[in-house]
């Protein structure tokens, strides 16, 4: 059953300390800034967070780990021009990080959320990445076996999402919120508007709303960040723009 | 094209680009590899992968045409061509893992004469380490094409009997497109007892005679201009 709230704070309020996150977002684009900066304000700390980067500029994911709050961090590409908090407290002992190959670190979401064990992968064999990790030769070929990653909690961003919580996503912002929605033991999802039951077109739905707990829609929350984050009611807009 | 000038960055743009096949599913990696976008003909057919999570990936997006939701894998905006079609992470790396693309270009440090490639660290104890989509865009596709310079800027050749910086893949390489000539990496054998031997084979030496090559190369290279 997913639940509509109205704003992000009520959506990331359950999020405990220790938590293993799954961060939507490939750079900027579908990274539920909204509801990183409400799991600031919130506060929960001693993270692991999952994301393809470790965070741009001043926002999102830097900001978690500028304020201390992320312990570790299991991504492909940290490493990037204004990726300086993240740098700086990789440099200063104070973070954990687990490089993944990128296909790697989506297919270990994938298995995690379809209740595969482990799967073997050709990427990464013969590399440094696949060091202490079991290898087998499959008809020639050399494989890694690589675990099932899943998270306590999945904060991602769609475009729409209907009240039974399906959801459809926008151009290259899709990226990992279809696998991280499956991957999560509670799946919370920012979006552009809510739609009725209906009326999305069952044939384009990406995400169903099985994987999908909580929905904030963006038009209708506060901002966490506003001493009178006044509670709005829920827009639900007549039709889909998807 | 006169053999003894080297290539431009342009001139090899343009040669792997004309060595696409026609109707071709190619992931270009950032870099270097990008600029091959420029020379391929639209008669050519050929249909981008962004491992982002796109296929059909048009032209670099500018002024009103930019849309943070629409980017390639080096966080560019780009634009969309008819036909464009959307996928989430797993599905675009189960593309390429699958074998599903054609070709795929990649910079490079080191190729090894067995077609390891190195493009990802340089293993410096200090660096920050990344490695984003390397390791699966270096064994994704059916042919693994590098644009990279045959020599380091410290006049050391590039394509080398062993890596000596960290592998991204192994075997995986199958051209290598260099400032002076197009290698062919022969490949090796898959499994079996014995290990064939690989062979590099230069098509046409450009800058430098193909034994000016060979003098400063620690591979056998095999004249294949014939």
């Amino acid at each position: 059953m997913t639940s509509i709230v109205n704003t992000t704070a009520e959506a990331v309020a359950d999020i405990e300390d220790g938590s293993t996150v799954l961060m939507g977002g490939f750079g900027n684009a579908g990274q539920p800034m909204d509801l990183i900066d409400a799991l600031l304000q919130a506060g929960a700390t001693d993270l692991t967070v999952v994301n393809n980067n470790a965070g741009q500029g001043e926002a999102g994911l830097a900001l978690l780990i500028k304020e201390g709050r992320v312990r570790k961090v299991i991504c492909s590409f940290p490493r990037q021009s204004d990726s300086w908090h993240f740098d700086a407290a990789y440099r200063a002992g104070s973070l954990e990080l687990e490089l993944v190959p990128q296909g790697n670190l989506a297919e270990r979401m994938r298995a995690a959320g379809a209740g595969i064990g482990g799967f073997f992968t050709p990427t990464g064999y013969g590399t440094e990445l696949a060091r202490g990790k079991e290898t087998r030769i499959i008809e020639g070929r050399g494989y890694v076996l690589e675990s099932p990653l899943g998270g306590d909690v999945a904060l991602i961003k769609a475009r729409t999402a209907d009240t039974h919580g399906n959801l459809v996503y926008r151009k290259t912002a899709r990226n990992f919120g279809p696998v991280m929605a499956a991957a999560a033991a509670r799946t919370i999802v920012e979006v552009d508007d809510v739609v009725e039951a209906g009326a999305l077109d069952p044939e384009t739905i990406v995400t169903p709303g099985i994987y999908v707990d909580t929905v904030v829609p963006l038009t209708a929350a506060s901002a966490p960040a506003s001493a009178s984050a006044a509670r709005h009611p829920v827009q639900i807009s007549e039709g889909a723009e998807a | 094209m006169n053999t003894a000038e080297k290539l431009s960055r342009e001139d090899l743009a343009r040669m792997v680009a004309h060595d696409i096949p026609v109707g071709a599913y190619v992931n270009l990696g950032i870099g270097q590899p990008t600029k091959v976008s420029d020379y391929l003909a639209p008669d050519q057919g050929v249909t981008l992968h962004t491992e982002n999570g796109m296929l059909g990936m048009g032209p670099q997006a500018h002024g009103e045409d930019i849309d943070g939701d629409l980017i390639n894998a080096g966080k560019i905006p780009v634009t969309e061509l008819p036909g464009t079609s959307y996928f989430h992470h797993a599905d675009s790396f189960a593309m390429m893992r699958g074998g599903h693309l054609d070709v795929c270009v990649l910079g490079a440090f080191q190729v090894s004469s067995g077609g390891d490639l190195a493009n990802w660290s340089t293993g410096a104890p200090d660096a920050i380490p990344a490695v984003g989509g390397a390791m699966d865009l270096a064994i994704g596709a059916k042919s693994v094409f590098v644009m990279m310079s045959l020599f380091a800027k410290d006049g050391s050749p590039k394509i080398v009997p062993e890596l000596s910086y960290p592998a991204t893949g192994l075997a995986c390489v199958t051209r290598i497109y260099t400032d002076h000539g197009v290698f062919l990496v022969e490949p090796r054998a898959a499994s079996g007892e014995q290990e064939q031997p690989s062979r590099i084979v230069l098509r046409e030496p450009y800058g430098l005679s193909l034994m000016e090559i060979q003098d400063r190369l620690d591979v056998d290279v095999v004249d294949g201009s014939r």
